[in-house]
């Protein structure tokens, strides 16, 4: 990082190792991908049994691309690989991806680096939708896609949809209207919720797990069923960098530099809030990933949306399956616990580094 | 140089304003607004507080929907084109605002490329190009790898005007680029405009609070009151006495106007409320 006493007219050249990576965007991306893997191998190697890196890599490399790279290995150890912790490593990181790329659009939009994917609502609709899928006593079981993930993923977009709705009446400026309306929406979800919990006895416990957040019922069909939204979503985005640039400079400036304010805010909150609801719909509520992630992608690469959301994804994918390694290794404990713990103390000390701070 | 008013008519006018009434809800911000401007042609627009500058430079912009009247811009009616269109025919130097996040100098400045660089790629050489000679024009060079967040209120405006000179359309439109700057600042503002007018050709639309720089630097003005034009012409008599009595309210001795120099005003140190 630079200093005070770098004024006007001091080389370009700045110590160290972020401005070697700034100025090589493809080495980071590169190396991100490098790391993904390395993630996918551990991750679905460890475990409580532990299959061989050269075992799981040629089991991988059979199941998943139809290659053959010989050696044996123990049906059993298949089994473990792909029915069990590969579906459970590919949801970390698809939910991590989706995660990242969602924080980035809504910190982008709202013009607030506090922004996180659940800020419009999301979370406490998912909560509510899930608790109330926990309590229905009937068991709606839709290609294992069960009730409790439907109504998350309904319950987050309805809350979106209805902070989006109210926004737009009154007098207030559209993104503040936006972040208080969200609050206050957020606020009374919460409140449906608690009565729920308080209402719900023995099943409790399943409501307050779905709330810590985690990938113990990670299957296929479930991936399957959330992949496509969170990556048509991501890919939609991606297309829509230009216009996640204008907006660096507020809306009006926006307009003035060929954005169409009101039509892409609505399309990219849209897409980002679709990911998110997918995303918690099989996971819970993982906090932290949202919205750290881009804030360490951009402090590296800068704010061009180009290489911060592409990279974002990247990294947001590898992190949480990364956590979700940890947290199974630790001995089972909730993914949300480890996110935080990696994630808070990080941000802390990216928040003493970044010189002027960061300026709602 | 006195505007000609045989060569407007030989000269499609690259802004049209006809017959414009503009209002936020109920408050009519602007009435019956005629103004053209011949491509090439450098104006400033003064007028009180409140008198409806910044509404009209909206309206220009495309951002605030007129309610009567019509708007053209490089020959078409503004309502026909998108944002898109509209950006790359008339670029307008944003105002200071807060960044959300880091962003370096030479990073704001690219922003002025957005409506010129491929949706997927980017910039590209062409955009480099344009990104590196507006830094240069305007003289941020120093200021290269710095977080934009850092500098002075003056040097960022510096810097929204070298964006807006990166976008490279045919019209520019400033809402009151000097007001942060101090007075050497000032004046090399209004000399590159006056650079980028004369040997580029592009057309200039300055809204001005100081009624000095406005009246050395422009040989056309026009005098806003309660969203109406009451003067357009030469500054020696839009600048007259007893409409700056009228209008501005003020004893005419505080504008002085030189040749040689710009001088302070009066009016010019209360600027608006920011």
């Amino acid at each position: 990082m630079a200093t005070r006493s770098e004024v006007l007219g001091a080389p370009l050249v700045r110590s160290g190792w972020l401005e070697w990576a700034r100025s090589r965007p493809g080495v980071l991306f590169a190396g991100s991908i490098v790391a993904l893997v390395v993630v996918l191998i551990l991750g679905v190697g460890l475990g409580s049994v532990a299959v061989a890196p050269a075992e799981t890599v040629a089991i991988l490399a059979q199941r998943v691309f139809g290659l053959d790279l010989g050696g044996s290995w123990s049906t059993a150890a298949e089994t473990i690989v792909v029915d069990l912790r590969l579906p459970r490593v590919l949801s970390a990181m698809i939910v991590g991806l989706g995660l990242a790329v969602a924080g980035t659009t809504f910190q982008g939009i709202l013009r607030n680096p506090l922004a996180d994917p659940y800020v419009l609502g999301t979370a406490s609709g998912a909560a509510l939708g899930a608790a109330i899928g926990v309590l229905v006593p009937i068991r709606i079981v839709l290609l294992e896609f069960g009730l409790v993930q439907l109504l998350a993923f309904v319950g987050a977009v309805l809350a979106v949809a209805v902070v989006y709705r109210f926004s737009r009446t009154g007098t207030l400026a559209p993104l503040t209207s936006l972040l208080l309306t969200g609050y206050a929406v957020g606020s009374l979800l919460a409140a449906g919720l608690a009565m729920t919990m308080y209402l719900s006895g023995t099943n409790l416990r399943q409501i307050f797990f779905y709330l810590l957040g985690g990938f113990e019922g990670s299957s296929w069909l479930q991936l399957g069923l959330t992949t496509p939204i969170i990556l048509a979503g991501t890919a939609a985005i991606l297309l829509r960098t230009r216009v996640l640039n204008g907006f660096l400079l507020g809306e009006e400036t926006a307009a003035h530099l060929g954005v169409d304010v009101r039509r892409e805010r609505a399309i990219l909150l849209s897409l980002a809030s679709l990911i998110t609801a997918a995303a918690v719909s099989i996971a819970g509520l993982i906090g932290f990933v949202g919205l750290v992630v881009p804030h360490v992608v951009r402090l590296v690469v800068g704010p061009n949306a180009r290489v911060v959301l592409p990279l974002s994804a990247l990294i947001g994918a590898s992190l949480l399956a990364g956590a979700d390694l940890v947290a199974r290794l630790v001995g089972g404990i909730p993914v949300g616990i480890v996110t935080a713990v990696i994630g808070a103390p990080f941000f802390l000390v990216l928040l003493r580094q970044t010189r002027s701070g960061y300026e709602l | 140089m006195t505007r000609d008013p045989a060569a407007a008519d030989t000269n499609p006018a690259i802004v049209e304003l006809l017959g414009v009434d503009a209002a936020y809800r109920e408050r009519t911000v602007l009435r019956g607004i005629e103004i053209a401007l011949a491509p090439g042609e450098r104006v400033a627009v003064i007028g009180p507080n409140g008198a409806g500058k910044s509404s009209l430079l909206r309206v220009l912009a495309g951002t605030l929907r007129p309610t009567a009247g019509r708007v053209r811009l490089v020959g078409d009616p503004i309502e026909r084109l998108d944002r898109m269109a509209i950006a790359r025919r008339l670029a307008v130097v944003p105002e200071v605002a807060a960044l959300p996040f880091a962003a370096r100098v030479e990073e704001v400045v690219g922003l002025g490329r957005l409506p010129h660089e491929d949706p997927f790629r980017g910039h590209r050489p062409a955009d480099k190009a344009a990104i590196a000679a507006a830094i240069d024009r305007v003289g941020v060079g120093a200021l290269l790898g710095r977080d934009a967040r850092e500098l002075s209120l003056g040097e960022r405006q510096l810097v929204l005007l070298a964006l807006a000179v990166a976008q490279s359309a045919p019209v520019l439109v400033l809402d009151e680029p000097t007001v942060h700057l101090d007075l050497r600042h000032q004046v090399e503002t209004m000399e590159l405009l006056v650079d980028l007018n004369e040997r580029d050709g592009t057309t200039i639309l300055a809204v001005l609070h100081d009624l000095g720089l406005a009246g050395h630097f422009f040989p056309r003005l026009i005098l806003l009151d309660a969203g109406e034009v009451v003067a357009d012409g030469h500054p020696d008599d839009v600048l007259a006495d007893d409409r700056i009595r009228d209008v501005f309210g003020v004893d005419p001795a505080f504008v002085r106007r030189s040749s040689g120099s710009a001088v302070m005003t009066g009016v010019a140190g209360d600027g608006r409320a920011r």
